[in-house]
């Protein structure tokens, strides 16, 4: 069976999830359950780490799609992270990059919480 | 005038589970790499292949984890066709529409993803849908010489 794993650390107001693995539509409700639980903490700011991310289907993609709204609404942001080539490319492929701020690396991504 | 040889590359059964998810893109690895596809083309086609699947499961299926979904592989020199193969309800993909993200952002639809991504992937994405009996998906991507 694939593996997927998240983590999740804090710096300052801003939370930081860690993607590790094969997201797909099995794997996709250990990250639904990641954002669930900390918009229920009224965490808005949200940087995703793609770093150790092998894989994505739409099932994964489905998933940034589904929060967003909620945690714009509340101020706060998903901002993407350390994306490889192939997984970028499927991102770009269905146009995310309009829609979601993609970063080369967690710094930038902080520093632009930071500014806002 | 030669004679071309077709590879039946194989044949995976497995039930209607996303944990089955996994299996299936091995299967379909080991298959790409064995008929010499470039590593950036099998990546597209464990994706397109995933997103097939899901949408039976979700789909045909409706999540009910005791259906069939029969995956053939074959290939020659000049072609890789996956032949997908399931028995639930039927599927109509004239009526997917073209996928617009900002309508889907705002409406949180994302089912039609699946099937943008397969035919943005793949060469050519063929359905077959005998109502009430069974539902074929081909997939084929050409095999690039050198």
């Amino acid at each position: 069976m694939a593996e997927f794993s998240t983590s999740i650390k804090e710096n300052g107001d801003i939370r930081i999830i860690n993607l590790k693995g094969y997201l797909d539509a099995h794997t996709a409700p250990t990250l639904e359950n990641n954002f669930t639980e900390l918009i229920n903490n009224s965490k808005f700011k949200i940087i995703v780490n793609f770093e150790e991310l092998a894989y994505i289907s739409s099932a994964g993609l489905g998933v940034f799609m589904a929060y967003i709204e909620n945690i714009r609404d509340n101020k706060g942001d998903i901002k993407l992270t350390n994306m490889s080539d192939k997984v970028f490319n499927i991102f770009d492929l269905l146009g995310f990059p309009l829609l979601y701020e993609i970063y080369k690396n967690e710094e930038e991504a902080i520093k632009k919480f930071s500014g806002s | 005038m030669s004679v071309r040889s077709k590879n039946k590359a194989g044949e995976l059964r497995v039930k209607s589970k996303t944990e089955n998810l996994s299996e299936i893109r091995d299967f379909v690895s080991t298959n790409a790499s064995a008929a010499g596809i470039a590593s950036a083309s099998i990546d597209n086609i464990i994706l397109a292949v995933d997103e097939a699947c899901t949408n039976i499961i979700n789909h045909a299926y409706k999540l009910s984890p005791q259906g069939e979904i029969i995956i053939k592989i074959d290939y020659d020199e000049e072609k890789f066709t996956i032949t997908i193969i399931d028995y639930g309800k039927s599927f109509e993909p004239d009526r997917i529409p073209f996928p617009d993200l900002r309508k889907y952002y705002r409406e949180h639809k994302v089912g039609g993803l699946g099937m943008y991504l397969m035919k943005s992937l793949m060469d050519d994405v063929e359905y077959i849908t005998v109502p009430g009996k069974y539902n074929q998906v081909l997939l084929s991507k050409k095999i690039k010489s050198g």
